[in-house]
């Protein structure tokens, strides 16, 4: 079954290599949605169908950290997996991401076997 | 090891281990400065991110307008021609990764160390200023005959983080502040 992605970022940049990163994969992907920070990508979640999303932290409006929390507090996204990618490597945010419910954690600079090694176990 | 010496290694490390997993490429550190006083008038892409906590100060990369269109073709695998919006970007996020793993290495000697969302400037004959900064450490790297220049003021915000730093640190510390 393929499965719809919504990737978070504020940089248009890591977005664009996150696509193209996940269609090198090889995985089951249908659609790659977009968003610019939590608000956005809320929005993205009311509209569309989305079985994971990746995410960064540090982004302006809403972060990911947030964005992690309204997810899973919301009884229709709470079982959405969401993987959190960023430079954020400190283990306060790790812990954070991982006790709000984070299905996993890339730190930036990533290659795509990195992410497609997260992602294996998840779609 | 001084703090100078770690920031120096992390800088160098960092902007290493970003041109080798984003774009592909070694890029080569060069000579490590210190700079002082008044800054000079700049002239290409300069991308600056904030860093706070109990140590506070900027972070920094500067670049010509072909070495950030150089490395949006390399890391987005995509033509640049000229430095527009997309270039831009690219240069805040690689200062982005460059200094948020800085930050992570720093955040061993210094303690917890927020960032703030990055800030691309793009023009001629400018000057920048971080208030209350007079010492930044300087890396100069090289790649494919252009130069990078890798950026980083820190300063205590308090006589805490001094003690901190002391404290934390796994061998002697000549710091002085």
């Amino acid at each position: 079954m393929e499965s719809d992605v919504l990737v978070v970022d504020d940089s248009a940049a890591i977005r664009k290599i996150l696509q193209r990163v996940l269609r090198q994969t090889g995985m089951a992907i249908r659609t790659i949605h977009e968003a610019g920070d939590g608000q956005e990508a809320l929005a993205v979640l009311g509209a569309q169908k989305v079985d994971l999303v990746l995410s960064d932290i540090n982004m302006p409006k809403m972060d990911g950290l947030q964005l992690l929390a309204s997810i899973k507090a919301s009884p229709e996204w709470r079982l959405i997996p969401v993987v959190m990618i960023t430079t954020e490597g400190g283990e306060t945010k790790v812990a954070e991401a991982v006790k709000l419910g984070a299905a996993g954690y890339v730190r930036k600079p990533f290659t795509a076997d990195q992410i497609k090694e997260k992602l294996a176990g998840i779609l | 090891m001084d703090l100078n010496s770690i920031i120096v290694k992390s800088l160098t490390q960092s902007t290493e281990q970003v041109f080798s997993t984003m774009l592909g490429v070694e890029i080569g550190a060069g000579e490590v400065a210190v700079e002082n006083g008044v800054p000079e008038a700049n002239e290409g892409v300069v991308s600056f991110i904030g860093v706070a906590g109990s140590w506070a100060g900027t972070g920094s990369v500067c670049c010509s307008p072909l070495m950030a269109c150089k490395i949006c073709a390399a890391m987005l695998m995509c033509e640049a021609p000229a430095v527009n919006e997309e270039v831009l970007d690219t240069v805040a996020e690689l200062t982005n990764m460059i200094i948020g793993s800085v930050k992570t290495d720093l955040e061993q000697h210094l303690g917890p160390l927020g960032l703030s969302i990055p800030t691309v400037v793009y023009g001629r004959n400018f000057k920048t200023k971080s208030a209350g900064t007079t010492e930044w450490t300087v890396v100069r790297f090289f790649w494919d005959g252009e130069a990078l220049l890798v950026k980083l003021c820190l300063e205590p915000k308090e006589q805490a983080a001094h003690v901190l730093f002391h404290t934390s640190a796994t061998q002697s510390c000549a710091l002085d502040v």
